[in-house]
């Protein structure tokens, strides 16, 4: 089956190998609901308009009951139900069989985002999913705090994340590009920005970036190195950089400033307070605002950390 | 002043101390129906709050704090506040024991007791709202409500409370359906109004219990963390929803199935033809409430159930759609060869076939399994159930209120108003739902604060829905309110119905009936009987 890469009225393009099953199905749902829908309302609004009441009222003489047709307006929606009912089991079966051999990537989530894990090959990234195209890639995921859901419209996946448990999913990505990634369980002030990015691209682009490692080697900038850190890490979905009040204190004019913390005591924001912000970061949390930033121990590297500190520095009134 | 209004029930006996302490059905009917409008303002004004703050991406009015704090309210007081009551407790109470002949409910110190324990639940939950309005959403899905640093223990609480008023008047009407019918009146001679209320008042004595007990566990989890839903206590979040949907799905048909009992009596009257197919309407109330327990594990496709369960629940699900769907079927019947009149409660009747029929089949696309995937909190989900629930129940309420509302107060409201405001709701009510099923098909989450900028033209047009949709709520306030004070005064019999609560004046007496009826016909005869309209 050749994928719809344009979509349709309801339906974003297919994107994955079995969003081609899924919108056949959504599709044929649709026609016989219409079908359906027609029946009923062009039913009622023709009775209403031809049964209108006359001038003089007179008893009624329809029949109240008839058992055919009662049998048939049971019977046929039964056989269109299990019809529906058969076909959605067997796709949603296609979706809970993860081929052998799959590319395994571990997915933690936690609020407000997304990280993977390449195990094998020793990789880990931030609110980007890097797969090659035209290979199945099982994802193994947990949450470190409350529900989160792992939703990618174009795939058609879904699949809840829960803390203190695995679940698995998996996809094979039909076409490259870039795509959506929701989460789809409410998990509080940072929910609708919990968006990521799941990238589908040749095997060579994969194995460079595999080889990459993400932000790039030793020849970058401090500052410019945290820059790139501050979006890619997700800094940005809590912290803004233009005085902004987010789920976090703006960086803009932050670093030197005095802060008042939770517990009243004052705070000069230096380099060694960033560094713990950023591997332990409720041991200090300013005044008016929530202690919910989960740890970035074993997801930066020591020079990413120098990077941060270095363009918070830079980022003054 | 008219005669029938200085002797009703509305006058006799007089004194707030007379309200307070009454035991009269219809009395108290009426307190909660001021209440429940009450609370439909109080989660409508929450509703236009939200559609505002989407009309465009970022921040419009609010932050994301208030924004989470703002749809939990709107969910919480319409289902909890509004909905649930809203039929049987405010209208099945004032029409049941009229449509039955009985001269009350068979306990009449439970049902005021009932209304004071939802007065208690409210309280709790206006409480709740002043000291840090809770932000989890309805459902309280733990661990977030576990965690969560909102009054989630004083909303928990109060729909704890909410519940038991539930349970009171489910009982209620239970004993005084089997106990009080006037001497004729046999099962199958009931106006389907009332199986509508049977069926609902066995699942809110069945299935509130398990509510409050989860909502008690939930309440000792944070406050004394004993480790049942926590993870990190070794508890298990996931069997939270169970223990919630195991209420909360059957509590969709406690919504339901006494709207549905309504437009059973409102198409027959207006389009004056005996119900097509008594038996199968009211045997499928009954099926529907035995099926309804066992579906609740369609809320949790996603959530890493094991797919024999999945796919149990999803067979189950389109199990409990058939008979739905034979009702529609029925109504649609019903209307053949009729002699149709189109006053205001005919014109919700008629909307309430069209919405529902949107909503039941887009049912279909949720029930399936892998097409659920996709569509599982999504706004296709929220146009789903606002479809049901306010396609269904609400347009049904409508026309049970329009349709009741001469008898209840002795008053006529102005009728063009009145086709006027339906058609305004009619078609907001559209722009704002039917535009949230393309954009949740197209992969637009729910609960979301800010969004994507592919979104916003659907997001926008919903959001201008939702404000023609408050003006036409508007226009009906105005001519409701004005038909009490300026209204005509309507005979007994203002729509020419058939069943009981029409033979008694408008308002009726204190007691009802000078002399308990003998029921010889049908409540749908119109094949024998002309019925005058007065």
């Amino acid at each position: 089956m050749t994928p719809d890469t344009t979509g349709t009225l309801f339906l974003p393009p297919q994107s994955s190998t079995l969003a081609g099953e899924v919108d056949a199905l959504f599709n044929f749902v649709l026609y016989v609901s219409i079908v359906f829908f027609l029946i009923i309302v062009l039913g009622s609004a023709y009775f209403a308009l031809r049964y209108r009441k006359r001038r003089t009222e007179q008893l009624d003489t329809a029949p109240s009951h008839s058992a055919a047709l009662e049998l048939a307006w049971t019977i046929i929606p039964v056989i269109l139900v299990f019809t529906t009912f058969f076909w959605g089991f067997k796709v949603y079966l296609k979706m809970h069989i993860v081929p052998k051999d799959a590319i395994e990537v571990k997915v933690t989530a936690q609020k407000w985002f997304w990280s993977f894990d390449y195990t094998k090959e020793n990789v880990n990234s931030v609110n980007e999913l890097v797969v090659p195209v035209n290979k199945p890639v099982q994802l193994t995921m947990s949450s470190t705090d409350v529900i989160h859901s792992f939703y990618v419209p174009g795939f058609r996946i879904k699949m809840d994340v829960l803390p203190n448990r695995y679940t698995v999913t998996w996809f094979e990505a039909s076409n490259p590009g870039s795509y959506d990634l929701f989460c789809s369980e409410y998990c509080g002030s940072g929910h609708s920005e919990m968006i990521g990015k799941v990238r589908a691209v040749s095997d060579r682009d994969y194995k460079e970036w595999l080889d990459s490692v993400g932000l790039g080697g030793e020849e970058i900038p401090l500052i410019e190195l945290g820059a790139k850190a501050y979006s890619a890490k997700a800094c940005n979905t809590c912290h803004s950089i233009d005085g902004r009040p987010g789920i976090g204190p703006s960086f803009k004019g932050h670093f030197g400033s005095q802060q008042k913390m939770a517990d009243g005591t004052t705070v000069t924001v230096d380099e060694n307070y960033v560094r713990e912000s950023i591997l332990n970061p409720n041991a200090k949390v300013v005044q008016g605002y929530q202690s919910v930033m989960p740890s970035y121990q074993g997801l930066l590297k020591g020079r990413e950390i120098d990077a941060l500190i270095e363009y918070i520095k830079s980022l003054q009134e | 002043m008219n005669a029938a209004l200085e002797q009703s029930y509305l006058k006799n006996p007089k004194g707030l101390t007379s309200w307070l302490f009454t035991r009269d059905h219809k009395r108290i009917g009426l307190m909660y129906l001021y209440a429940i409008m009450f609370f439909f303002f109080l989660g409508g004004v929450f509703a236009l709050l939200i559609r505002l703050e989407l009309l465009s991406p970022g921040k419009t009015i609010m932050s994301a704090d208030q924004y989470n704090q703002a749809f939990t309210l709107h969910g919480a007081i319409m289902i909890f506040l509004f909905i649930i009551p809203a039929i049987p407790a405010a209208l099945g109470n004032f029409i049941l024991p009229l449509l039955i002949g009985a001269r009350d409910v068979a306990f009449p110190k439970l049902n005021l007791a009932s209304f004071y324990i939802y007065v208690a639940g409210a309280l709790f939950a206006i409480y709740s709202i002043i000291t840090g309005a809770v932000d989890t959403g309805w459902t309280f899905y733990t661990p977030y409500s576990t965690e969560s640093t909102t009054s989630v223990i004083s909303m928990t609480f109060a729909v704890f409370i909410l519940g038991f008023s539930s349970i009171f008047t489910g009982l209620n009407f239970i004993v005084t359906i089997h106990k009080l019918r006037a001497p004729g009146l046999t099962w199958f001679k009931q106006p389907l109004f009332v199986w509508g209320l049977y069926a609902t008042a066995i699942i809110q004595v069945l299935a509130t219990p398990v509510l409050s007990i989860t909502l008690v566990l939930l309440i000792l989890e944070r406050v004394f963390g004993i480790g049942i839903f926590d993870p990190a206590m070794g508890g298990d979040p996931v069997l939270y929803q169970h223990f919630f949907w195991f209420y909360s799905h059957p509590a969709v048909y406690i919504m339901i199935l006494p709207g549905m009992g309504i437009i059973s009596e409102t198409i027959t009257v207006f389009s004056r033809k005996k119900i097509f197919g008594y038996n199968a309407i009211a045997f499928s109330s009954l099926a529907i409430a035995f099926v309804s327990f066992l579906v609740w594990g369609h809320h949790m496709f996603t959530s890493g159930q094991s797919e024999i369960a999945a796919m149990i629940f999803s067979f189950l699900t389109f199990l409990v759609g058939i008979p739905s769907g034979i009702k529609t079927f029925n109504w649609l019947a019903t209307l053949y060869k009729g002699q149709i009149s189109f006053e205001a409660p005919m014109i919700y009747t008629l909307s309430f076939l069209f919405l529902f029929t949107i909503g039941g089949l887009t049912g279909i696309f949720l029930g399936a399994l892998a097409l659920n995937v996709h569509l599982h909190d999504t706004y296709f989900v929220v146009a789903h159930f606002h479809y049901v629930m306010m396609g269904g129940t609400v347009m049904a309420f409508l026309a049970g209120l329009h349709y009741w509302w001469p008898k209840i107060f002795g008053r006529l409201y102005n009728e063009t108003a009145a086709k006027i405001g339906a058609i305004l709701v009619f078609v907001g009510f559209n722009m704002t739902f039917f535009s949230q099923f393309i954009l949740g098909s197209q992969g637009m989450p729910r609960r979301y604060y800010n969004y994507l900028d592919q979104f916003q033209p659907l997001h926008a047009f919903s959001s201008f829905g939702s404000f023609v949709l408050g003006i036409g709520f508007f226009v009906m306030l105005v001519y409701l309110v004005h038909s009490l004070f300026k209204g005509k005064t309507p005979g007994y019999n203002p729509w020419g119905g058939l069943t009981l609560e029409w033979t008694v004046p408008s308002p009726p007496p204190p007691h009802n009936f000078d002399k308990i009826p003998e029921i010889t016909h049908g409540p749908y005869d119109y094949d024998k009987i002309l019925v005058k309209r007065n």
